[in-house]
C-alpha cells in the first residue's frame, strides 16, 4: 500500500534530555523522521526539550516547541496544532511512554489524532510484562521462567518449579541490593528471607539464572502488510548479566552456526508478527552455549540504542524507513537508497566487522563503583568498522579515548587477575588481556568470565603475538600483521622497540548494506589494509575538499551539542561549495549519518587514524573548532605536518589553552583574573592559601576529568586535601587558586579576526564553583547592570581579536565584589551554541564557518557587537544521570556532572525557570498543594545566612521548613517557624518524612565536609528512589523558591514554537 | 603465497588453505554471513569457486549433523579462515574438513574485490593455483560440464516419513540438499530419493503422491534427459520444483532459461509473492533464471525477484505443479518460505482424495 494521504501534520515527540540510556540515538532518529516527513511534504510538529539537538532545528520541522515532556505539556500542544498523526517509536522510552499515556488517557482520541507505526495494543503486547508472557506462550517462544513470592514458602516453591540456580531480586530496591543467586535450597532460604527483608513492599522476584548465556540482539522490522526482515544480529562479547549497553558488542554475531542464527531470527520475526510491530523493533536473546535453548529477554518496541549502532553497522537506515512504513508505506516500496537500485525489503549482508565499545563516565564518579550489571552505566559509546574482529577492537578500544591503543591497560587495583577476572567491571576487557599474557588458560578464563572462546583465543592470539614481537623484535611479516590486526604506529614502536618503520599506505572500502553485490552510491567508509581502496576510486566532484573532526563518543562534559555543531559546519561548508569530509567514530550521531557529509569515515579520531585520511582526502584544510576536545586536541599534530587548520590558529589555540601565555595575555589587557599559584608540599600550599585568602580552589594539575578538584575554606581542609594527594604521590604540581563566590557570566562569540559578533551573555544561577555544565543558565542575563555588560562585551571583543579569533570563542566570566574576572577562554565551538542559536536566530555555527573560509563578519546580517535580545527569557536547566550511578557522589562541584540539559523559554525569568525544572523532573505543585509541601535544609555553617532566607522564603509561601539541629537553629533563631529533624547518622526520622511524603525537596551542602558524604549518599538515594529532587546549592533552591511563589503550571505557559518567536 | 587467477587477467595473492592442488572453476560468490558448513556441502556449488563475502569464516567449525550432501565446489576463497572455532557442536576446524575432501582454497584475499570485478564484468572461471600461469587460455575454456551427472546419486533410496506417513514422494535427485528431504520427512512425507539418471517410467510406476525436483549445479539445458523425463510426469503428479528442478520444468514445459550476469548467492535475496503482495527473504544459490516471458499462457509468474526483477517461481495450474528459484528448504538463510512444503503436502492430499 503507498503512502495513507490523509497524514497531513504529524506530531514527532523527542526524547528529551540526553540520560544515561537514552542518548544521542534518539536524535539521530528524530531528525531522519522530520526529514523524511518534510521529504513527503508534512506539516511537521515536533516536541522536544532538549535544545542541543538538531531534530529541534529551524529547518527540520514546520513547529517546533522547546517544551517540558509531559502528558499535560504534549496534550496541550495537540489542542493546539491539531495533527493528523503521532510517531511515538522514535523519541526513546520518553516518546513511547507518553504516546501510551496520551493513547490511554483518551487525549489521542478526543483530537482525533492516530498513533502511527506501530498501534497501541501492539506497544502495550511489548511493554506490559504480562501481555508479553502471555504472546510469548500463544506463540511458543520462551520466556525467562520467573515467579513473584511474597513469603518464603513461595520463594522456595518457585524456585524449585524453576530449578536451580535462581536470580533473587528484591522488589523496589536500587542497584539489585538484597538479590543475589542461590544453587540449591540451602542457599535459597539465606538469600530469599534477605530479599524479603530488603524490600520495602517485602517481595521478591525469582528467577531463572540464565547468567553467562550468550546475548544475542536481532534488530528487525516488519511493515503493515506483516513483511517482516531482520537488519542486522549482534552478539554480546559479555555474556548475560551485564546490560548490553554496558557490553563490547559485535555484529553480526561471530559464534553461530546456521542452526542457531536462523532460529533466533525466525524467533524474533515471529515475535514481532505476533506482536504486530509497525516499524522497527529490538529483540534481545538468551541463548544457552551449550544447547539451542534460548530465552526472549526483552523487546523493544520502537527505535532504540542497538539500532541505531545496527544502522551505523549496516548502512540500513532504519529509523527512517521506520517513519515511511508508519506513514502506510509497504517495505517493499521503498528504494534502499545505498544502492538506489535494489528495495528495501531484504536483509542487509556485510562483508567487515563491527565492534561497539561503551564509553563510561567513571573518571567523572572517582570512587563510585565500576561494577557493571543490569544497570545501565554508559554514556556513550564508540563503533568501529575492521575486516577483522580483532582490527574492530582496537580501532574502537583508541577511538573511546580512554588512553589507550593496545590492549594493555594497568589494572585497576592490586588484586590477583583471577580475582578481577571474576569482576564484571569496565576494565574486564583488559584483564582477560592480562591474564592471557600471564598464561592462563582460556578454558580457565572461560570459566571465570564466560565470554565465549572464540573472542578469547582471538585476543590470546594478539597477546602471544605481541610478547613474541617484544623479545624478538618485527620480523619480515610482523609489521603488515600488526596492521592487518589494527594497531597503531606508535604502540607497534612501543611493543617491538622498532624506531623505523616500513612505509604503509591504508585502504578505505565502502559500507553499503549487500557486500559489494550490486554497486553503491553512498560514500560511507572505513580503513582496512587490502591493496584495492574504494575511497581512491571513487570520483571525485573536483571541488576543494574539506575535513570536519567529529567529537567522538558522548562523555560527560562532551555531548550531543559537539554533534550538533559538527554537523552544521559540514552543511553550511557543502553550501559554500566544498567538498566535505566528516570523521567520527559515535553511532549514535547525525555526523555518522552517510549523507550529512560528502563523504563518511567511520575512523577513530587519533592523529594517525586522521593522518591516513589525510593521505587520501588531501583536504585544502582541517576543520578542528566544533568537535570539542577531541577535535581540538588534534590541533597541535595536524600543524606539526603542515595540515591547514581552517579558522583559529593552532598558536592562538594554545595561547589559551597555556596558562602562562594566557596570563600575560590578560595582563596586557589589564583583565584580572582569579590569582592561583602551583604548588608541591603541604607547606607551599599552606602559604599559598594564606596568601590568596581563603577559600581557595584545589586542584591537581594534569589529571583526566580535572578528579579530585575542591574548594577549601579552612588550614585544616587544605591540610586534609595535601596530605591525601601527596600520599598517593604526584608527579605534577596541585593548584592552589583564590576561589571567589561570584556571579558566573558565559558567552559565546564569534569573530573574524576584525569584527566580533556577541550573540548573546548568559548568567548562572549557581554562583562560580558549580561547573558550567551543571548551572542553570539564563539568557538574557537578569541581574547584569548596563556597565557591566558593556565590560563584558569590550573584553570579550579585546580577547577575541587579540587571540586571532576565525570561527567562534566560548568565554566565561565571574563578577565578584563589584570586579570583573575572566575564567576561562576556550577558542571553540561550546556546550552552549545550539542553544542560543536556537533561541537567539543567529545561525552560530553557519556563522562561524563561513567566517574560517574568509568571509566578513560584518556582511552577514547580523551586524557586529552585542546582538539584541529577544522578548523571551531561555533558561538551560541540567539533567542527571545519578539514578543510573547511585553510589555516584552526587554534589555539585567544579567538575561536571551532568548528562544532559532541557530548555524553558517563557516571557519572564519565573515562566522559563518553571518550564526548564519542569523540562529536567521537578515536580513542581501548584499554589493549592503549597501548604502540604516541606523542604528539609541541612546546610554548612558559612551557608546559614542563604539558608535562613531560603527557609524565610518557604515560610512565607507556606511551606512547612525541616532542618537538621545547627541548621534548624539557626533559622529559629530569626523566628522562623522550623521543625528540627534529628541527624540521619543517630535517626530514621528523616528518612520516615521523606517516604510519607512530608519532604517534597531536600537542600543539602553539608555533604561538603568529608564525614557527611555518607549521610548525604544515603538520603539522596533514598530521594532518587522516591522522586524527591535534591539540591545541593542555595541559589538552586532559590531559583525554585521563585518559582513555587509563581503563579505557573503546566496548564497556562505559552507553548513557544521556536520557529515563530517574537524577535 | 598463493594466487587466484581470473580469466581477464586480474590476480590476488592469499594464502593456501585446504587441499594443496590447484584447480580451475567458475568463480563465484555468497554473500550469506554464516552458514558455510551449508555452502560447502551444497552440490548446486559443482564446478565453482565459491569465494564468502564474510570476512571471518570457520568460527563455529565443523559440525557434520550440518551437511547438506556430499561438497562437489573445485574451490574456497576466503578471507580469514579460522584455525580456533568455539560451538558447543563444533567437532574440528575447517580447514581440516577442506584438506579430507581435497578442496584447495585460499585465505588472506581481497574477496570484496572479487565481488567487484564479478559484479561489473560478470561471472568468469578462475584457478587457484602457486604460480601464475603465462597462458590463460586453459582458465578460459573451462566450462562446467555434466555437473548433475556428477553429483546425483546412483541408487534410489528411501526415507521414512516422522511419524505417521501422509504423503508419499519421490524426490528426482539433481544434487539435492539433504534439508528437502528432512522438510518432506518433516511433515509426514516418506521420501524416495531416485537418481536423475531415472526414466519417468519407473518413477511413476512406484506411484507416488508426488514429485519433488530438487536443486543442482549447472546450465539447466544441458540436462535434456531429465527435460525430456519431466515432460512424462508433469501432469500426471502433482510436481514442486526448487531451484535446478523450477529451470528444468519450465523447460519441460516449453519455456526458455538464461545465465545471469553474476547470480544470486546468498540468504537475504527479496523475492514478492505477485498474488499475495508479500516479500519474502529467501535463500539462493543460482546463475541461471527463467525467462517468464517465454511461458506465457504455460503458466503465471507466481513469485519476482524485488531487486532486479527476475522469475523466482512458477505456478501451472493445470496440471498441479509449481516451481520456485529460491530454497525454501533454507539451510542455509531464512526459513520464511517453508510454507511452500506445506502447500506440496496439501496439494498431493487434494489430489489423493481427488
Amino acid at each position: 500500500m503507498p503512502k495513507d494521504q490523509s497524514i497531513r501534520k504529524v506530531l514527532v515527540i523527542g526524547s528529551g534530555p540526553i540520560v544515561i540510556g537514552q542518548a544521542a540515538e534518539f536524535d539521530y532518529a528524530g531528525a531522519q523522521a522530520c526529514r523524511v516527513l518534510k521529504q513527503e511534504g508534512i506539516n511537521v510538529v515536533l516536541v522536544n526539550s532538549n535544545p542541543a539537538t538538531i531534530m529541534t532545528d529551524q529547518h527540520l520541522a514546520d513547529e517546533i516547541y522547546l517544551e517540558p515532556l509531559n502528558a499535560a505539556t504534549v496534550r496541550r500542544v495537540i489542542e493546539k496544532e491539531r495533527p493528523d498523526g503521532l510517531i511515538a517509536g522514535l523519541g526513546g522510552q520518553t516518546g513511547l511512554t507518553l504516546a501510551m499515556q496520551l493513547s490511554r488517557d483518551g487525549t489521542l482520541d478526543e483530537f482525533g489524532v492516530r498513533l502511527l507505526g506501530s498501534p497501541i495494543d501492539a506497544i502495550e503486547k511489548a511493554e506490559d510484562r504480562e501481555k508479553f508472557r502471555e504472546t510469548m506462550l500463544e506463540i511458543g517462544q520462551p520466556c525467562v521462567p520467573s515467579g513473584i513470592a511474597e513469603t518464603l514458602e513461595e520463594a522456595l516453591a518457585a524456585a524449585n518449579e524453576i530449578g536451580y540456580p535462581v536470580i533473587v531480586r528484591p522488589a523496589y530496591t536500587l542497584g539489585g541490593s538484597g538479590g543475589g543467586i542461590a544453587e540449591n535450597e540451602e542457599e535459597m532460604r539465606v538469600l530469599a528471607r534477605g530479599g524479603l527483608d530488603a524490600s520495602p513492599i517485602t517481595q521478591i522476584l525469582v528467577e531463572k539464572c540464565i547468567a553467562g548465556w550468550k546475548e544475542i540482539e536481532f534488530e528487525t522490522m516488519r511493515d503493515a502488510q506483516g513483511n517482516v526482515i531482520a537488519v542486522c544480529s549482534m552478539e554480546n562479547v559479555d555474556p548475560v548479566g551485564i546490560h548490553t549497553g554496558d557490553s563490547v558488542v559485535v555484529a553480526p554475531a561471530l559464534t553461530l552456526s546456521d542452526k542457531e542464527y536462523q532460529m533466533l531470527r525466525t524467533a524474533s520475526l515471529d515475535i514481532i508478527s505476533a506482536i504486530g510491530i509497525v516499524g522497527g523493533c529490538n529483540c534481545q536473546f538468551a541463548l544457552n552455549p551449550d544447547s539451542f535453548e534460548y530465552a526472549v529477554i526483552e523487546v523493544n518496541p520502537r527505535v532504540s540504542r542497538s539500532s541505531a549502532l545496527a544502522s551505523k553497522a549496516t548502512g540500513y537506515p532504519i529509523a527512517k524507513i521506520t517513519t515511511r512504513l508508519a506513514l502506510g508505506y509497504r517495505l517493499d516500496e521503498i528504494a534502499n537508497d545505498i544502492t538506489g537500485k535494489t528495495c528495501a525489503c531484504f536483509e542487509p549482508t556485510v562483508d567487515y566487522v563491527v565492534v561497539k565499545f561503551p564509553k563510561w563516565p567513571f573518571d567523572k564518579f572517582y570512587g563510585s563503583s565500576r561494577r557493571l550489571g543490569t544497570q545501565m552505566k554508559a554514556t556513550g559509546e564508540v563503533m568501529s568498522i575492521g575486516q577483522r574482529f580483532e582490527e574492530a577492537l582496537m580501532k574502537a578500544v583508541r577511538g573511546a579515548e580512554i588512553s589507550l591503543d593496545t590492549l594493555n591497560a594497568p589494572p585497576l587495583s592490586g588484586d590477583d587477575v583471577r580475582t578481577r577476572l571474576t569482576l564484571q567491571d569496565d576494565h574486564r576487557l583488559f584483564t582477560v588481556f592480562e591474564a592471557l599474557k600471564k598464561g592462563i588458560s582460556v578454558d580457565e578464563i572461560f570459566d571465570l568470565t564466560k565470554i565465549d572462546r572464540f573472542f578469547l583465543y582471538r585476543l590470546k592470539s594478539m597477546a602471544e603475538f605481541e610478547q613474541r614481537v617484544a623479545s624478538t623484535g618485527l620480523q619480515p611479516g610482523d609489521y603488515k600483521r600488526f596492521k592487518q590486526l589494527g594497531y597503531p604506529d606508535s604502540a607497534i614502536r612501543r611493543i617491538s622497540g622498532a624506531k623505523e618503520l616500513p612505509p604503509f599506505a591504508l585502504s578505505y572500502k565502502m559500507v553499503d548494506t549487500c557486500g559489494a553485490e550490486f554497486a553503491a552510491e553512498t560514500p560511507y567508509f572505513y580503513s582496512c589494509t587490502d591493496k584495492v581502496c574504494e575511497s581512491r576510486m571513487l570520483k571525485r566532484s573536483g571541488r576543494p575538499v574539506v575535513i570536519v573532526l567529529g567529537s567522538g563518543p558522548i562523555r560527560i562534559g562532551q555531548g550531543i551539542e559537539f554533534d550538533y555543531s559538527s554537523v552544521h559546519c559540514v552543511w553550511t561548508l557543502r553550501n559554500i561549495g566544498y567538498d566535505v569530509v566528516i570523521i567520527n567514530n559515535n553511532p549514535e550521531t547525525v555526523s555518522t549519518d552517510y549523507d550529512t557529509a560528502d563523504r563518511l569515515y567511520f575512523e577513530p579520531l587519533t592523529p594517525e587514524d586522521v593522518w591516513n585520511i589525510i593521505q587520501v582526502e588531501k583536504p585544502v584544510g582541517v576543520v578542528v573548532a566544533f568537535g570539542g576536545q577531541t577535535a581540538i586536541k588534534l590541533t597541535q599534530f595536524l600543524s606539526s605536518v603542515n595540515i591547514p587548520i581552517l579558522g583559529t590558529s593552532a598558536e592562538s589555540i594554545d595561547i589559551a589553552e597555556d596558562r602562562e601565555r594566557f596570563d600575560a595575555l590578560l595582563e596586557q589587557f589589564g583583565i584580572r583574573r582569579p590569582r592561583g599559584m602551583a604548588v608541591r608540599t603541604l607547606d607551599e600550599a599552606l602559604a599559598a592559601a594564606e596568601e590568596l585568602g581563603y577559600p581557595v580552589l584545589l586542584r591537581p594539575s594534569y589529571v583526566i576529568g580535572g578528579q579530585n578538584m575542591t574548594i577549601s575554606r579552612s588550614r585544616e581542609k587544605t591540610e586534609d586535601y595535601m596530605n591525601r594527594i601527596l600520599a598517593g604521590g604526584i608527579e605534577n604540581p596541585v593548584l592552589v587558586d583564590q576561589y571567589l563566590p561570584g556571579i558566573e557570566l558565559e558567552v559565546d562569540v564569534i569573530s573574524d579576526g576584525k569584527d566580533v559578533l556577541i550573540p548573546g551573555i548568559m548568567e548562572h544561577i549557581e554562583r562560580a564553583g558549580v561547573h558550567s555544565g551543571d548551572s542553570i543558565a539564563v539568557y538574557p542575563p537578569f541581574n547584569l547592570t548596563e556597565k557591566f555588560q558593556d565590560k563584558v562585551c569590550d573584553i570579550s571583543t579585546k580577547l577575541a581579536l587579540a587571540l586571532g579569533t576565525k570561527g567562534l570563542v566560548n568565554i566565561q566570566y565571574l563578577i565578584y565584589d563589584n570586579e570583573l574576572y575572566v575564567i576561562e577562554v576556550n577558542p571553540r565551538a561550546s556546550r552552549t551554541i545550539p542553544y542560543i542559536s536556537k533561541v537567539t536566530g543567529v545561525p552560530m555555527v553557519d556563522l562561524a564557518s563561513r567566517v574560517m573560509l574568509g568571509e566578513p563578519l560584518s556582511g552577514m546580517g547580523f551586524g557586529t557587537g552585542l546582538y539584541p535580545a529577544p522578548p523571551y527569557c531561555a533558561i538551560k536547566v541540567p539533567v542527571f544521570s545519578f539514578e543510573k550511578l547511585n553510589d555516584a557522589d552526587s554534589i555539585l562541584g567544579p567538575e561536571m556532572k551532568s548528562t544532559g540539559e532541557v530548555l524553558g523559554i517563557g516571557i519572564t525569568k519565573a515562566e522559563a525557570l518553571f518550564k526548564g525544572l519542569s523540562a529536567a523532573g521537578f515536580s513542581l505543585p501548584t499554589a493549592r498543594d503549597r501548604s502540604t509541601m516541606g523542604v528539609l535544609l541541612s546546610v554548612e555553617d558559612e551557608d546559614f545566612p542563604d539558608a535562613i532566607t531560603m527557609a524565610k522564603r518557604c515560610y512565607d509561601l507556606g511551606i512547612h521548613v525541616y532542618a537538621t539541629k545547627d541548621t534548624a537553629r539557626a533559622i529559629s533563631a530569626v523566628g522562623i517557624h522550623v521543625t528540627p529533624v534529628a541527624d540521619p547518622k543517630t535517626s530514621g526520622e528523616m528518612i520516615s518524612l521523606m517516604e510519607n511524603g512530608s519532604i517534597n525537596y531536600l537542600i543539602y551542602t553539608g555533604a561538603v565536609k568529608d564525614d557527611t558524604v555518607g549521610d548525604y549518599r544515603v538520603l539522596h538515594r533514598k530521594a532518587m528512589m522516591l522522586g524527591i529532587p535534591c539540591m545541593t546549592s542555595l541559589d538552586t533552591a532559590n531559583a525554585l523558591a521563585d518559582i513555587l511563589g509563581s503563579r505557573f503550571s503546566l496548564e497556562n505557559t505559552e507553548l513557544v514554537d521556536i520557529n515563530r518567536m517574537r524577535r | 603465497m598463493s594466487y587466484l587467477v581470473l580469466s581477464n587477467g586480474t590476480v590476488f595473492e592469499g594464502e593456501r588453505i585446504g587441499a594443496p592442488v590447484d584447480r580451475i572453476g567458475e568463480l563465484v560468490f555468497t554473500t550469506g554471513m554464516e552458514g558455510y558448513l551449508e555452502t560447502l556441502t551444497d552440490p548446486s556449488y559443482y564446478g565453482q569457486i565459491v569465494t564468502q563475502t564474510f570476512p571471518l569464516i570457520g568460527n563455529y567449525g565443523v559440525i557434520e549433523e550440518d551437511f547438506e550432501g556430499e561438497s562437489a565446489l573445485f574451490g574456497y576463497i576466503v578471507r580469514e579462515l579460522c584455525d580456533t572455532p568455539s560451538n558447543f557442536r563444533s567437532a574440528y576446524p575447517l580447514n581440516d574438513y577442506l584438506v579430507a575432501k581435497g578442496i584447495p582454497g585460499l585465505c588472506g584475499v581481497d574477496t570484496r574485490e572479487i565481488v567487484r570485478i564479478t559484479r561489473e564484468e560478470g561471472v568468469m572461471n578462475a584457478m587457484i593455483c602457486d604460480e601464475v600461469p603465462a597462458d590463460l587460455s586453459a582458465i578460459r575454456a573451462y566450462s562446467v560440464k555434466d555437473a548433475v551427472a556428477s553429483v546425483s546419486g546412483n541408487e534410489k533410496y528411501s526415507c521414512p516419513a516422522d511419524g505417521a506417513e501422509r504423503c508419499r514422494v519421490a524426490l528426482i535427485d539433481y544434487g539435492a540438499k539433504h534439508n528437502i528431504i528432512r522438510s518432506l520427512q518433516k511433515r509426514g512425507c516418506s521420501v524416495t530419493v531416485w537418481p536423475a539418471t531415472s526414466p519417468a517410467e519407473e518413477i511413476l510406476a512406484s506411484a507416488p503422491d508426488g514429485v519433488m525436483l530438487s536443486n543442482g549445479p549447472g546450465d539447466p539445458k544441458e540436462n535434456t534427459f531429465c527435460i525430456e523425463q519431466l515432460r512424462k510426469i508433469i501432469g500426471r503428479k502433482p510436481v514442486f520444483g526448487i531451484c535446478l528442478g523450477h529451470q528444468l520444468a519450465a523447460l519441460a514445459l516449453g519455456g526458455d532459461t538464461v545465465k545471469l550476469k553474476y547470480g544470486h548467492r546468498g540468504g537475504n535475496q527479496p523475492v514478492r509473492d505477485l498474488a499475495a503482495g508479500r516479500t519474502y527473504i529467501t535463500s539462493q544459490n543460482h546463475g541461471y533464471a527463467v525467462v517468464a516471458d517465454s511461458l506465457k499462457g504455460i503458466g503465471t509468474e507466481m513469485f519476482r525477484n524485488a531487486n532486479d526483477g527476475s522469475c523466482e517461481g512458477m505456478d501451472y495450474p493445470s496440471v498441479h505443479c509449481f516451481t520456485v528459484q529460491f530454497h525454501p528448504e533454507a539451510a542455509s538463510g531464512p526459513r520464511d518460505t517453508s510454507v511452500l512444503f506445506d502447500r506440496f503436502v496439501q496439494k498431493m492430499e487434494e489430489m489423493k482424495h481427488a
